[in-house]
């Protein structure tokens, strides 16, 4: 006989175990629609057990896809760039702050919190980036807007070195005769080690996933491209194509788009590193989030 | 020698920075990208009353006083935009809280192994981004070989449905992705203030003979409370801003399904780059911004009344 006890204690593995499925499943279907013959996705449509199985999709982009992998090299480049910078003005913001006896420290706290209530929105932000600083079409167009720090992890950070680092160990480390970058660098950023991680996560899946700077800031020069914008620029262009074909009457040559499989393949591209990273950093990442998230 | 105090105050301010500069300067560069990135802008504000004139510059650009609203709430899609971002939210808060606390609850009843692979998967579309997302949207929903029309509603000997061209569908399918991809996150928020929780209240729960739902109804969500409210009153304050990847991206900038698809951020973005109306645009925005930090002050100081530690200030 089932009891009521029995049946709580599956209920969450029942429950949980749908929602896993959920969560994995839309990835595994694009992948098998990436490695899927080209007629049979056609023919039967996306499938998790396709008929017939082929690589010409994937040996297509590392023969032919030179845009595609120099969208990922901008992708990796942009990523590694951005998030070392990040970390960088985020900890050389946010140590100064740390420190109780620093003059003005309390305004310039506020400068930075300030930033996270109120903002210009987009129309003023492109205004600014693209009049005034002329960052259109170039490569810094990827960089610079949005991602480079933020404010909030400045705040985080300043928090943990002011809660976690002992005033007694930045005193000792005067008495040596160390300067502010060598108390820096030696004494406090070894014992900063958990916090860096995390911002270094967030701000790297921030820059490897970003989209809109390329949407906003690259008009011409395409070859400034990461992976998500080119992604997003083949779906765009399909259905583009479609509904001006449906609309007019007239058939489009669909045949200078790349096929389904090759679009899915470079989907699947775009998420390999992030699946690939995502066990060794997922503790780093679940701090983060509770860390950041009651006040995020 | 000196025992003029004005000079000796002036020195000791010349000590106090020989020995503390190295400080004020590395905070040089993080300043400045926040005055640009985020002060400039926020000047750039006025745009909202000007008419821009991308060839006398923008900041000579001639005042027009308050005309671009009037223009802005003769549009009738600004109605629209501002109607949908604000149902959406109030979905997204409702559904998006109540099965992340769901969730969190069953995560805690698991242990060991098993939770750790069932957070590592459901938290796994948090990570992918718009452009990934809208390709898994794509692959479920096109209307030639989609997932759905293929498979799913061929079982049931239904006809094919083409999902890019009907507005009525998108708000479960939007609201559906939404969860989908935030609800990993969310439960871990409420997870952390579960696992805090006294397990000698469970315990004498049960000795007591209480039922599961019944220690979950009167212990973990009373002891929850303020989380969820905190939470929840947080989220209030983003009520005019929407994802806008989720609300671009995943409808694929379809103009058929607009009625249903059009937030605030994704009509300023279209008056700005796609129809070139920047007037329209700015002054959408900045409703947006204002009514914005109207918002997240008055949000925070109701989150100051019910659990100081939670407010942002």
């Amino acid at each position: 006989m089932i009891t009521s006890k029995k049946i709580y204690k599956i209920i969450p593995h029942v429950v949980l175990g749908i929602m896993s499925l959920f969560a994995i499943l839309p990835i595994i279907l694009l992948f098998m629609a990436s490695v899927t013959d080209e007629t049979t996705l056609m023919m039967n449509g996306y499938s998790f057990f396709p008929k017939k199985f082929s690589s010409a999709s994937y040996e297509y982009i590392f023969k032919a896809g030179r845009t595609i992998i120099r969208a990922y090299g901008i992708s990796v480049i942009i990523t590694a760039i951005g998030t070392v910078l990040n970390i960088l003005m985020t900890i050389f913001l946010a140590y100064p702050l740390s420190r109780p006896n620093l003059k003005g420290r309390n305004v310039i706290a506020f400068i930075v919190f300030f930033t996270m209530l109120f903002n210009g929105g987009l129309v003023p932000t492109y205004i600014v980036y693209s009049q005034i600083f002329h960052i259109r079409d170039t490569i810094f167009a990827m960089l610079i807007p949005s991602y480079l720090m933020s404010a909030f992890n400045v705040i985080l950070m300043r928090n943990f070195f002011s809660s976690s680092i002992p005033g007694e160990i930045l005193e000792a480390g005067k008495v040596d005769g160390a300067n502010e970058l060598q108390t820096l660098f030696r004494i406090v950023l070894p014992l900063a080690k958990p916090i860096i991680g995390t911002i270094a996560l967030m701000s790297g899946l921030a820059y490897w996933n970003d989209w809109t700077n390329g949407l906003y800031y690259i008009v011409r020069r395409t070859d400034y491209y990461n992976i998500q914008n080119v992604l997003t620029n083949m779906l765009n262009n399909i259905q583009f194509l479609k509904t001006s074909s449906q609309m007019q009457g007239i058939n489009v040559d669909l045949g200078t788009i790349p096929s389904v499989g090759i679009r899915m393949a470079i989907a699947v591209m775009a998420i390999v590193p992030v699946l690939i990273v995502y066990p060794f950093i997922q503790k780093f990442f679940v701090k983060g989030i509770v860390i950041g998230g009651v006040k995020g | 020698m000196n025992n003029n105090p004005a000079l000796k105050k002036k020195n000791r301010f010349l000590v106090y920075l020989r020995q503390t500069w190295p400080l004020y300067l590395m905070m040089v560069p993080g300043l400045a990208y926040l005055f640009i990135n985020n002060y400039l802008p926020m000047f750039g504000l006025q745009f909202a009353f000007k008419k821009i004139n991308y060839t006398t510059g923008v900041w000579k650009s001639p005042w027009v006083g308050l005309s671009n609203f009037t223009y802005l709430f003769k549009t009738a899609d600004v109605y629209e935009a501002f109607r949908n971002t604000i149902l959406y939210n109030l979905v997204f808060l409702v559904l998006g809280h109540a099965l992340a606390l769901f969730v969190a609850i069953l995560l805690e009843q698991c242990m060991g192994r098993t939770f750790k692979l069932y957070q590592t998967l459901i938290l796994l579309p948090f990570l992918l981004s718009a452009s990934v997302i809208a390709y898994l949207a794509f692959a479920f929903l096109s209307s030639d070989n989609g997932f759905l029309n293929n498979t799913i509603l061929k079982m049931f000997g239904k006809d094919p449905i083409t999902w890019y061209s009907k507005p009525k569908y998108w708000p479960y399918i939007l609201t559906f992705i939404h969860i989908w991809k935030s609800i990993g996150y969310s439960s871990i928020l409420y997870y952390a203030t579960l696992i805090g929780i006294d397990k000698s209240y469970y315990e004498a729960a049960v000795l007591d003979g209480a039922s599961v739902p019944q220690q979950i109804r009167h212990i973990t969500l009373p002891l929850l409370k303020t989380t969820i409210i905190t939470l929840v009153i947080m989220q209030i304050g983003r009520m005019f801003y929407s994802d806008f990847g989720l609300f671009y991206q995943v409808p694929m900038n379809n103009g058929m399904l607009y009625s249903t698809t059009n937030t605030i951020d994704t009509y300023v973005y279209r008056g700005l780059m796609e129809i070139n109306d920047v007037g329209r645009s700015s002054a959408a925005g900045f409703l947006q911004s204002v009514l914005g930090f109207i918002l997240v002050l008055t949000t925070n100081l109701i989150v100051r009344k019910v659990d100081r530690d939670s407010a942002l200030f």
